[in-house]
């Protein structure tokens, strides 16, 4: 089954989780997604082979990246009308505080959706999510 | 590891950056080695494998998989320029710029640099490629916080102060 069938069929039964599925990288980490009405969390569970600083322990920083990639391609694919997987231009991190080893969410926020190019600003919370772990913002490419 | 047996040889620079690596379990999960340790920076490998495919029809990585290369091998040459002292430094922020797709089914090499040090802060770059370092797949920056100034003293030398 290709992507586009995948969208289609998540659009469908209104359950993105098989999206997340379909692509081994998001397995790897471990991400889900939950549905809270018409909007989407991504998550991310605590699990140990995530883990980068082993001393706190902490989550790698690569890996709240690579989260939040994902997060934002999904996103924007779940908008598209045509859906294939957009390109990311460039990601932008901040790190606010160390991503501890529990579960993690992150919302997207669309900013901007052009033709071409999508402006999309994520927000990653473990506890609160006035408290924030990372926030970044993403351009995608859209064809 | 100060705890324990004295090792029979002091700790290369290389041993050190190993011993770092190996301890970060992600790194390790995704196969990440160390390569070579240059004058100013170093080579980290990131091998090939199903698990961080992105793009199931294409089989190209997860841009997710060199955002963690890039972090892992940014970190280590804060290490390096940290040796022979030794520093806690989180990632402050991370920015990487997707210059091309990487090659499905080839392994993706990192090569980079801390650029700058100064008291509080270390900035590195670097960038992602797999035949040569013109054609890179992706350019990072990121920049680490020194974390044991209050524990560790330390005097700056001449022409290492800068951002507080």
């Amino acid at each position: 089954m290709n992507i586009q069938e995948v969208v289609h069929q998540c659009r469908e039964n209104n359950d993105y989780a098989s999206l997340v599925k379909a692509v081994p990288y998001a397995c790897t980490i471990g991400m889900g997604c939950m549905k809270a009405g018409d909007e989407v969390i991504f998550t991310l569970p605590a699990n140990e082979l995530n883990i980068g600083n082993p001393t706190l322990p902490a989550i790698h920083g690569g890996v709240l990246g690579g989260f939040i990639e994902q997060s934002a391609q999904l996103h924007i694919l779940m908008l598209m009308e045509t859906p294939s997987f957009p390109k990311v231009i460039d990601l932008s991190i901040d790190y606010l505080s160390a991503g501890l080893f529990r579960d993690s969410f992150a919302e997207c926020k669309v900013l901007r959706m052009g033709r071409r190019i999508a402006n999309v600003s994520v927000v990653v919370w473990q506890a609160r999510k006035e408290e924030p772990v990372a926030t970044a913002r993403a351009h995608l490419l859209l064809s | 590891m100060s705890k324990g047996k004295a090792p029979a040889r002091p700790l290369t620079l290389e041993d050190g950056l190993n011993l770092f690596l190996k301890g970060v379990k992600h790194s390790m999960v995704l196969g990440m080695t160390l390569e070579e340790i240059t004058k100013e920076g170093l080579i980290v490998r990131l091998p090939y494998s199903e698990k961080i495919v992105g793009n199931p029809d294409t089989g190209v990585i997860h841009g997710g998989a060199i955002t963690s290369l890039m972090d892992q091998a940014c970190g280590l040459a804060v290490a390096q320029a940290m040796a022979p002292d030794f520093d806690i430094t989180p990632t402050i922020d991370l920015r990487i710029d997707y210059m091309r797709p990487a090659e499905p089914k080839r392994d993706v090499l990192a090569y980079v640099t801390a650029y700058r040090k100064t008291r509080s802060v270390v900035f590195a770059r670097g960038v992602a490629y797999q035949d040569s370092q013109d054609q890179p797949i992706a350019h990072c920056v990121a920049n680490f916080m020194r974390m044991g100034l209050s524990k560790v003293p330390w005097k700056p030398a001449q022409g290492e102060e800068g951002a507080s």
